[in-house]
């Protein structure tokens, strides 16, 4: 008993104080913001936000309170921040692989590719590829269609849409006013974002990749050859489950990275959570409690996205002696 | 790399500096400080054609800059001794917060939410300004109204952001904002043509179509005029003695106008005028310099360092700039606009 309190007693200080030292800047930060005679609180999240969002996986207009504004800006860093770690992985993994290809060619190909993508800033990329998109792209007026039904433009990738509200059928767009409208449409800032945020961890990631494979002792691959394994299912049912253990957990950084990154969008006009807490801070002065909020969010996501990768790195980590 | 979240970063260790040092009152320091470190810190944009711009060396130029260079004159004797803090839309307000800047001279509005809630007050009206829209001459447009489901292209932390929605909605008409962090990105964007329109301050369109535009005929702005945007220098609250010189300034450089003083005639005019409040502004008679803590030549130091109102207006902004504003509500009151000055005296 006395023991353990003994054991106890020094990080219950510890916590003590750090929660007091957390507790008097907080203090100090609010008593200056009133002494400045900035205001504080988080009441204003109900108020109504005022500017509208151009655009949203749910229905958002400007009367709709400010939570509802953070929510879609939520919603549009996670539109793109999934797809890209989905497509960032399967990307990763083929370029990791061509990196250690027999054949010269892609091995080369793929090794470019890595150091170029990984040596230039990912901003750069990002506004490269979006004034790339927007002055490549015919204006909106005369846009190209691609496949049948569908529309692309500096005004984005426009396609026909399956709408059940009144009734069920095909939206189609439709050359109309400024452009398109109707459909399911893609902004050229969402695409180039989607693009480069992909491009960008997908290097990363075949680095990873090729490291993890690696890692793979020699001794493995050459039992799975004496098998009688062709070399194909030699990768698929030796060499990448054992390689998984080492790429998993580095993948996780990747994907937090991924996330995190997307925050680099406000400077193309996507708007992602920044962007729109950016608008909010603007609208509302209330400069601290936005930055709370996006923190906020984001220590979230991170949390999330380690807790699910931490669970599937128990199941493909080696169990038991061995 | 990560702009965004070194900004973040850079207003984190502002509040954690605001969280360290302890509560002081600091009156009347602003105006010490500029003495001892014998610059004024001016927050200017990071480059609005007419307003503040740096050329190529460098060197700022403005009707923003000249209000910094007047003050400068006035308080330290010498308009150049400035330094120019370029801060994006977003930036400004948590500048003049932390005491980064001095001065808030950037095409700023003033609103209620930004005076009562920033921790900073606006000095007054220097430009009386309202929100248009700019368009490719191509569309053919003659009216705002004609904007149905247009993509607009706005920049963030601005108060245009806000008329934008509030226009139209109030016309019940639908658009799509792009919205920008940077100043740039957002008029490239318009330029390429991902917009149909770019909507800001009418002297800010002024500044984008003349000096961003490839061609600038190729581009029009709308006869809609959405907001009120009456634009003025700000500063940090706290410290009425500093307010009440960047207030008077801005004044004096008006009632030089309205009394016929000119940066070319000040000196024959100082030598020789018996009017009396001619003689308060520049020095020959009482001493109003003494009531805002400065010398009896302050005024003086001002008008002709930049000139009067009219002069800095049409320096930058006006006939001899490539803007070519109308002076319109900038005008005199006696001339047909609302620039009133109450007198110094
Ligand atoms: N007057 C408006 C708008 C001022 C504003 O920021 N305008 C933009 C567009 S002209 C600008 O100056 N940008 C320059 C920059 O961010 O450096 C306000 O106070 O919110």
């Amino acid at each position: 008993m006395r023991q353990a309190l003994l054991r106890w007693l020094p990080q219950i200080l510890l916590l003590a104080l750090l929660a007091l030292l957390l507790g008097w800047l907080g203090h100090n930060v609010l008593e200056n913001m009133r002494e400045r005679g900035i205001r504080a609180g988080f009441g204003f999240l109900l108020e109504p936000a005022g500017f509208e969002i151009g655009e949203s996986l749910f229905d958002y207009d400007a009367s709709l309170p400010l939570w509802r504004a953070f929510l879609t800006g939520v919603m549009n860093t996670l539109r793109v921040a999934l797809p890209a770690s989905v497509i960032a992985t399967l990307l990763g993994t083929l370029i990791g692989l061509g990196r250690l290809a027999r054949h010269p060619v892609p091995r080369r190909l793929c090794g470019m590719l890595v150091e170029t993508l990984r040596n230039i800033p990912l901003l750069l990329q990002l506004l490269m590829c979006y004034f790339a998109l927007t002055s490549l792209l015919p204006d909106a007026a005369d846009a190209i269609s691609p496949l049948p039904g569908s529309f692309l433009s500096k005004s984005g990738l426009f396609l026909p849409a399956w709408h059940c509200t009144p009734q069920c059928g095909w939206d189609m767009p439709q050359v109309a006013g400024f452009g398109i409208e109707g459909g399911w449409s893609l902004t050229p800032e969402y695409l180039a974002v989607l693009i480069a945020l992909s491009l960008y961890s997908a290097v990363f990631i075949a680095e990873i990749v090729r490291g993890g494979i690696l890692s793979v002792s020699s001794g493995q691959i050459a039992a799975g050859n004496a098998l009688g394994l062709t070399r194909l299912q030699v990768l698929w049912h030796i060499t990448l489950p054992l390689a998984l253990r080492a790429i998993v957990p580095a993948l996780t950084n990747q994907y937090l990275n991924l996330t995190k990154n997307s925050s680099l969008a406000v400077a193309i006009g996507y708007p992602e959570l920044v962007s729109v807490a950016n608008t909010a801070l603007n609208q509302s002065g209330r400069a601290f409690e936005c930055i709370v909020v996006v923190m906020a969010v984001y220590l979230s996501l991170s949390l999330i996205t380690a807790a699910l990768m931490n669970l599937y790195n128990a199941r493909v980590a080696l169990r038991g002696a061995a | 790399m990560t702009r965004p979240r070194l900004r973040t970063l850079g207003l984190l260790c502002a509040l954690a500096v605001s969280a360290l040092s302890t509560p002081l009152a600091h009156a009347g320091k602003t105006l010490d400080t500029i003495k001892q470190r014998g610059n004024i810190q001016c927050g200017v944009s990071s480059g609005v054609a007419g307003f503040s711009l740096p050329d190529s060396q460098g060197r700022w130029s403005g009707f923003d800059v000249d209000l910094c260079r007047a003050i400068a004159a006035s308080v330290l004797g010498d308009p150049n001794k400035v330094n120019f803090v370029p801060l994006n839309s977003q930036q400004r307000f948590s500048a003049i917060q932390s005491g980064e800047v001095d001065i808030l001279a950037r095409n700023t509005t003033w609103t209620l939410t930004r005076d009562a809630s920033l921790g900073l007050s606006f000095t007054g009206i220097t430009y009386f300004d309202g929100q248009g829209f700019l368009v490719p001459k191509k569309l053919k447009l003659t009216s705002a109204k004609q904007l149905k489901n247009a993509e607009i292209c706005v920049q963030s932390g601005t108060t245009n952001e806000k008329n934008l929605a509030d226009y139209f909605r109030s016309q019940n008409i639908k658009i799509k904002p792009v919205v920008f962090e940077g100043f740039e990105a957002s008029f490239k964007a318009f330029f390429s043509g991902r917009c149909q329109a770019y909507t800001t301050d009418i002297s800010g369109l002024a500044g984008v179509r003349n000096k961003e535009a490839k061609n600038p005929d190729d581009y029009v702005i709308l006869p809609e005029v959405i907001s009120k945007e009456p634009l003025g220098p700000a500063v940090r609250r706290g410290d009425d003695d500093w307010f009440a010189i960047v207030r008077w300034v801005a004044f004096a450089l008006i009632e030089a106008e309205e009394g016929g003083i000119t940066q070319a005639n000040i000196d024959s005019i100082k030598a020789d005028s018996k009017d009396p409040a001619i003689q308060r502004l520049l020095g020959t008679g009482e001493d109003s310099g003494k009531l805002l803590g400065l010398d009896r030549d302050w005024a003086y130091r001002a008008i002709k360092s930049v000139g009067n109102y009219g002069e800095v207006f049409a320096r930058n902004v006006g006939p001899n700039s490539v803007l070519k504003l109308p002076r319109g509500l900038n005008n005199l009151w006696n001339k047909g606009g609302i620039l009133y000055a109450p007198p110094i005296r």
